[in-house]
């Protein structure tokens, strides 16, 4: 890893306008990094002149007195966010060589601040995983390996898997993620990154594909607590094309950071105590919780009652969305049409199962048949209830406290195609990180430290609506005591 | 009041029970939930926002006009706005519809019961109905698959595609073609009158999904057909008896109704099965996760409120106080630009009654003779005022009239100016009326003879002579006086 290429968002930023460095010097730097790393498979667009294009402008702009906030950085986009004129396909054969004529609010969002793209970044299919197992373009291998001596490939967990090795193999300062139930976060702690989901309506979803629309939200994901909060200002704000964005103000994120927790209370659900958990992962949240004592927050045990029932909700909700959000994949306007047939039933069906991944499959006939008349009561509107209740449970439990601390994966990474073939083992990574998806709370994951195989373990904070500030603050009183300086062995 | 309308069957009479689905376009300049045009008869695919043609992440956000027309329209049906409703999906495969669903509402609709009156006989103000209405929702338009433009692929024009339709669902309340026709028209006026809908079935704007079952009178429901699009009055009447017909024959003949969509044939006047309930889509309908419920404030209401117009039946019974005959104050209020035309000229300062008879015999029989509706008249209301008050204080006669109106719809001209300038006032001078009459008689002698003989027909012969011989500008009730004082 270059000199450069190991700084954070903050420090490059503060090297740019010192002089210390040029932003094509940081282009350039990263844009190599990304070639040397074709071998993590993080990115599957990579868009090395629109990089430099940026830094030309950065640097253009610095001499010119007139810097954006983001002016100087390169980040890499997941590609569920449509590209203006670069392949945008969601991690699907159905979108394969799709190219937008626009550019989602959030990117845009990013690039009127002055950030680069380095490229557009591998993700499970339609965001749908939790290993980036089943993107059309083949799984991200994570650049982390276990200090057994075996080298097995490891998932960067998923679904933003190439955000997330991007990140922690420096092939990028910063990225985008995509969050629905964990898809931020799980990734984040499996790299020994910072990823926060922010209050859903926060971050505009125009121009990203949808997966999910009622828990989809789009967030960063850095090295550092700091880098995140850079990034989340750019990203959030109201867009008038979302009727679920939130029209407020974008607060002062970074401005506002402080690890003093003097007069926070933070509440550790006893329900997150869960059978067949390692010890490790209950280790590191002990210690968790002693940081945040450290930092002068009071901890409270709380309850959330209905937490056992938040993951099959969420895979009754999230798969009945996603069914009908993915019917406009049809081979009719866009994206791969399959030829050769009779019918326009004929035609759906061919293009569909063509383009189509296993994993989409499945959730897609998971989502229609909870929508089926007879079936509709029994499991999608019992599954709103429980959502609701759920929201409940933490509207109380934030009467006693500010902040949530829990583990934010049930285990650390695991290897390639360990659990592909039990999709109810897969779909457990997400158990932690689901319930503040249903109730559209921010939440974070930051790195807490290595497991005895030396792979990354992440704490999670979930916070009140709209409260990213108190998360984020929680998140850097952690990052300042766990010391998390472990990088992954450069063996790509 | 009960209709009589009956189907006579084998075994006795049946009674129709007829429903209506009416798919009304909103007017507004955006459909409902992008930003994209709605003109009708643009080039295809040119009226097609990245929302409309569903393109991957792209968002729907509703569209206030349209949710403000339909709220208005629920006012003016006397129904109940829903101060909370919510978007659902329908969700169904098909080329024209590019989301893969259709956003509308079924759970919880923007307007619910209200009601139509229907007049079932137009002269007579007894005759009235009442129609109930179930619901209004809106919803999306789908797109148009074109067939015709390649030998063995179909087209798909999106400018539809994303138009805001309400869907007003009334209850089974109509008994007859009669009174579904008579719903519907009255139903196209009221819209019309609002500026919601532009009521235009020929283009599309307007169309019924007609549910059709017959019955013994007063009997059980029987099993309903849904006729779907159907794009005229005419034919939503010409389907309701052709399917009470068929229906009748089938139940007689020991068969039974299917519930099944059906769809009209106008060339051949049948009715033929689309799909049976076997067949039918499972919609799997779904609250919209990209929509936030609609909640409307009471603000929003109010301006609806006072945005509202004169209604029809509220203009009908206003001209009937004012003197003009129930069957002129219908035909007044039946379209709205005619109402609006009407209510011109009454501002302009002519008197109600005559105006009214005036417009419904002497305009509307120009126009007619004209190829020209209301909205193109030659002549306008004020003009008309004129032509009126010249009558109404004695300038023009009846036929003088008459005269002036062709005149004016020849040249436009203002019917004060046509009197002056072609001396067509009406003479009342007795001198010069007498003189004439004088000549007159003196110069048919032989028939003043017969006429004192007895002939008293002959008299009209004289006061045509003498109108003639004034060129038709003789008051006539001045020549009949005078006359009648000379010959007896």
């Amino acid at each position: 890893m270059s000199e450069l290429t190991s700084k954070t968002i903050a420090e490059l930023r503060e090297g740019f306008r010192a002089g210390d460095h040029s932003a094509r010097e940081i282009a350039e730097a990263f844009n190599a990094a990304v070639v040397a790393g074709r071998s993590l498979n993080a990115y599957t667009v990579e868009t090395p002149e629109l990089a430099l294009a940026a830094a030309d402008a950065a640097d253009a702009a610095r001499a010119a007195g007139e810097l954006k906030p983001l002016s100087g950085i390169p980040l890499g986009i997941k590609d569920l966010f449509a590209t203006e004129g670069t392949d945008s396909t969601a991690g699907s054969n159905i979108l394969k060589g799709f190219k937008p004529t626009y550019e989602s609010r959030v990117s845009a969002n990013l690039k009127a601040a002055g950030a680069g793209m380095l490229g557009k970044l591998n993700m499970d299919e339609f965001a749908m995983g939790s290993s980036n197992e089943t993107s059309a373009y083949g799984p991200v291998i994570s650049p982390w390996r276990r200090n057994d001596g075996w080298n097995a490939a490891l998932t960067p967990g998923g679904s933003s898997g190439g955000s997330a090795a991007a990140v922690a193999a420096g092939l990028a300062p910063g990225v985008t993620g995509t969050d629905t139930g964990g898809s931020i976060r799980q990734p984040a702690a499996f790299t020994g990154i910072s990823g926060i989901k922010p209050t859903y309506g926060r971050c505009s979803r125009w121009g990203i594909v949808s997966f999910a629309s009622s828990l989809d939200q789009a967030g960063p994901m850095a090295r550092t607590v700091l880098d995140c909060a850079i990034m989340l200002e750019a990203m959030a704000g109201f867009d008038p094309r979302d009727a679920t964005s939130l029209n407020l103000p974008v607060p002062q994120w970074e401005a506002g950071l402080s690890s003093d927790l003097r007069g926070k209370k933070v509440g550790i659900p006893k329900e997150y105590r869960i059978d067949g958990v390692p010890a490790e992962i209950n280790a590191i949240w002990d210690q968790g919780i002693e940081w945040l004592k450290d930092a002068g927050a009071e901890v409270v045990e709380i309850s959330l009652p209905h937490t056992k029932y938040a993951l099959p909700t969420y895979y009754i909700i999230a798969p009945a969305e996603a069914s009908s959000n993915l019917a406009r994949y049809d081979g009719v306007r866009y994206g791969l049409r399959e030829t050769g047939v009779k019918t326009l039933d004929d035609m759906y069906a061919a293009t569909r199962s063509a383009g189509f991944g296993a994993e989409v499959k499945r959730r897609v006939m998971i989502g229609t048949y909870v929508l089926s008349a007879g079936y509709y009561d029994a499991y999608f509107t019992k599954a709103q209830k429980v959502r609701t209740l759920i929201k409940r449970d933490f509207a109380q439990a934030f009467a006693g406290c500010d902040l949530i601390l829990t583990p934010t994966a049930p285990s650390a990474a695991f290897g390639l195609q360990e659990k592909t073939a039990d999709p109810i083992a897969m779909y457990l990574n997400d158990v932690f990180a689901v319930p503040a998806s249903l109730a559209g709370l921010p939440a974070m994951s930051v790195p807490g430290g290595l497991d005895s195989q030396g792979l990354p373990l992440g704490l999670h904070l979930i916070g009140r609506e709209l409260d990213e500030q108190g998360v984020l603050n929680a998140g850097l009183a952690i990052e300042e005591r766990a010391g998390f300086t472990a990088r992954p062995e450069k063996w790509w | 009041m009960v209709s009589d309308y009956r189907i006579k069957g084998a075994t006795g009479d049946w009674e129709v029970v007829v429903g209506l689905e009416v798919h009304a376009q909103v007017v507004s300049d955006a459909k409902l939930f992008s930003g994209a045009a709605t003109a009708f008869g643009a080039e295809p695919n040119t009226q097609v926002s990245l929302v409309d043609a569903a393109m991957p992440g792209m968002l729907p956000v509703p569209n206030c006009e349209c949710i403000r027309q339909a709220v208005r329209t629920g006012m003016a049906l006397d129904a109940v706005i829903n101060r909370w409703s919510r978007f659902d999906r329908k969700n169904y495969f098909y080329a024209d519809l590019p989301q893969g669903y259709q956003i509308s509402q079924l759970y919880h609709p923007l307007v619910g019961p209200g009601e139509v009156e229907i007049l079932l006989d137009e002269k007579d103000e007894n005759s009235v109905k009442q129609i109930g209405i179930e619901r209004i929702h809106v919803e999306q338009d789908a797109g148009k698959l074109m067939h015709d433009q390649h030998p063995t692929m179909s087209y798909v024009d999106l400018n539809r595609s994303g138009v805001a339709l309400m869907e007003i669902v009334s209850r089974p309340d109509m008994s007859s073609p009669a009174e579904a026709g008579a719903y519907l028209r009255k139903l196209r006026a009221i819209l019309r009158y609002v500026g919601s809908c532009d009521g235009n079935m020929e283009e599309g704007s307007m169309r019924a999904d007609v549910n059709v079952s017959v019955r013994r009178p007063g009997g059980e429901l029987g099993t309903r057909t849904e006729t779907k699009n159907v794009n005229s009055v005419r034919f939503v009447m010409a389907v309701i008896e052709h399917e009470a017909r068929r229906q009748v024959d089938l139940i007689e003949e020991g068969g039974e109704v299917a519930q099944e969509t059906r769809l009209y044939d106008p060339d051949k006047n049948v009715t033929r099965t689309l799909r049976s309930k076997e067949d039918a889509h499972d919609y799997r309908y779904f609250p919209d996760p990209d929509l936030l419920p609609l909640e409307l404030d009471e603000a929003f209401i109010e301006e609806c409120r006072a945005s509202l117009p004169e209604l029809p039946d509220d203009k009908r019974k206003r001209f009937e106080g004012l003197g003009i005959t129930p069957y002129n104050a219908s035909v007044l209020t039946a379209e709205v630009e005619t109402a609006r035309w009407f209510d011109a000229l009454l501002d302009a300062g002519a008197e109600a009654r005559q105006a009214a008879n005036w417009v419904v015999a002497e305009l509307f029989g120009a126009l007619n003779r004209l190829g020209k509706t209301i909205v193109d008249a030659p002549v306008s209301p004020q003009q008309a005022a004129e032509l009126l008050g010249l009558v109404a204080d004695g300038t023009l006669s009846g036929s003088l009239a008459k005269q002036v109106f062709e005149i004016m719809l020849d040249t436009g001209d203002d019917a004060g100016k046509i009197v002056d300038e072609r001396g067509l006032k009406q003479t009342s001078d007795t001198g010069e009326i007498d003189a004439k009459i004088d000549e007159i008689l003196a110069a048919n002698a032989d028939k003043v003879e017969q006429y004192k003989a007895g002939k008293e027909a002959l008299f009209g012969f004289f006061v045509g002579q003498t109108m003639k011989a004034m060129a038709g500008k003789a008051n006539p009730q001045m020549v009949n006086e005078r006359l009648r004082a000379k010959l007896n």
